[in-house]
């Protein structure tokens, strides 16, 4: 108790402040301060620094991303590695979740039927669930071009896919389309249609054209589960659709077959 | 794995940017800068190792370098544009506005130091590796910084008012 206590390096108390101290020195620094009242000073007040600085940070209103800073990766993979890297990210979202849940395979009558590998999707597919992950958080940049501006969003991105192209309506089901975006895909661009509740609930549209001999063979309706998303997909001539959402099988499925019947209209 | 693992650490990276410029506008371009550089060095980084030091490394690096090209102002901006929630009370607000001018006012090598150590909860050691420098170097920075930091917020008006300031208080 009443040995002289050894000096104490700034390099301890700082050590002390940021939880970085040995654990068996803690009782010295204590000791010291209790005996050092400069110091214990010094310290609560490093500390109050460190604790207002964590909390200006944790509230610091940063607002959204601007498109600008995905746009720069997204490009850079779609570049040379475009293949590589749109199925490596979208194997790494899926895995996220899907080898945990895996997927359904949905037959005629509509029930679930055996779960497939994830690997055995299209790669549309996983492209279209990178995508939806990536920009239905965004509030105010989650669409390049809004639905305000519906005519030119249609001929821009039928432009883009090389096909005219038809943005179903799911007004029925209290969703309003809130715009699209060009994606980069695999071997060609993407487009992504957003759709939004009164809830806030997101769904997207993602729509792949392929080339003659490049669509997948599979043409049933069929659903993947990659977390809280659910997925719908199916392949219809040389048209890969994929409806995504964080909503239960059942009500995506009732998006997704209003979605198919305008489509094949 | 892609170049698109650095996607999820945007949000941090902006924290930590708008920390370290003081402006919102220069954080995010910083890093925009930060992932173009990020896409084209991506071979370089060694799978396995921590992308986000990786990337604060890179951002470091440009941080430096603008620092360099404009020698003879940090250009470090006041804050100026500092958001104050209408919810947060005006005492709190004052406080956070002392702190960031605080903040504003330390040299850029005791600030990063002070950010990584206290807002990233990076070790001394990881800080040392981002910054590329001895922990010794780190840990001098840190001392001084909140020492500096201690001696501003006890007596704002030492700080150096390299842009008109909105008073928020007095």
């Amino acid at each position: 108790m009443n040995e002289p206590l050894e000096p104490m390096s700034d390099d301890e108390l700082h050590a002390f402040v940021d939880g970085q101290l040995d654990a068996g020195r803690v009782q010295s620094v204590l000791a010291w301060l209790q005996a050092n009242a400069d110091d214990a000073a010094r310290v609560v007040q490093w500390q109050a620094q460190r604790l207002q600085l964590r909390q200006v940070a944790r509230t610091m209103e940063l607002g959204d991303s601007p498109p600008a800073l995905t746009d720069v990766v997204l490009r850079a993979a779609g570049g040379a590695r475009r293949r590589a890297a749109w199925q490596q990210a979208a194997a790494a979202v899926l895995l996220l979740a899907v080898g945990v849940t895996g997927g359904r395979w949905w037959g005629q009558g509509g029930s679930p039927v055996a779960p497939p590998a994830m690997a055995a999707s299209p790669s549309f597919v996983r492209e279209a669930v990178l995508a939806h992950a990536v920009f239905v958080p965004e509030k105010r940049h989650a669409v390049e071009v809004a639905a305000s501006d519906e005519a030119h969003l249609v001929q821009w991105l039928s432009r883009r896919l090389g096909t005219a192209l038809k943005v179903p309506s799911l007004a029925d089901h209290g969703y309003r389309l809130l715009g699209g975006r060009l994606l980069p895909g695999e071997g060609a661009p993407r487009a992504q249609f957003m759709y939004e509740n009164e809830q806030g609930v997101r769904v997207t549209l993602f729509v792949a054209v392929f080339g003659p001999g490049q669509a997948p063979a599979q043409t049933s309706f069929r659903s993947v589960r990659d977390g809280a998303r659910e997925s719908f997909y199916w392949v219809e001539d040389r048209f890969g659709y994929a409806l995504s959402a964080e909503l239960s099988a059942p009500d995506l499925q009732a998006l997704a077959r209003d979605v198919y019947a305008q489509l094949a209209r | 794995m892609g170049v698109e693992q650095t996607l999820g650490h945007i949000p941090a990276l902006r924290r930590y940017a708008r920390l370290l410029t003081g402006d919102a506008t220069r954080a995010d371009d910083l890093v925009q800068d930060t992932l173009e550089r990020a896409c084209v060095k991506w071979s370089l980084w060694k799978p396995g190792s921590a992308l986000r030091s990786w990337l604060l490394a890179l951002m470091h690096n440009l941080y430096v370098n603008q620092l360099r090209d404009w020698r003879h102002d940090d250009n470090h901006a006041a804050l100026e544009d500092a958001p104050e929630p209408a919810h947060e009370p005006l005492s709190l607000a004052a406080e956070r506005m002392e702190l960031l001018q605080a903040l504003a006012a330390l040299p850029p090598p005791m600030r990063e130091v002070l950010l990584l150590v206290t807002v990233e909860e990076y070790t001394y050691a990881e800080a040392a590796k981002i910054l590329d420098v001895p922990v010794g170097t780190v840990m001098s920075r840190l001392h001084r910084a909140r020492e500096r930091l201690r001696e501003l917020m006890i007596d704002p008006a030492q700080a150096p008012r390299t842009v008109p300031l909105q008073l928020v208080k007095r």
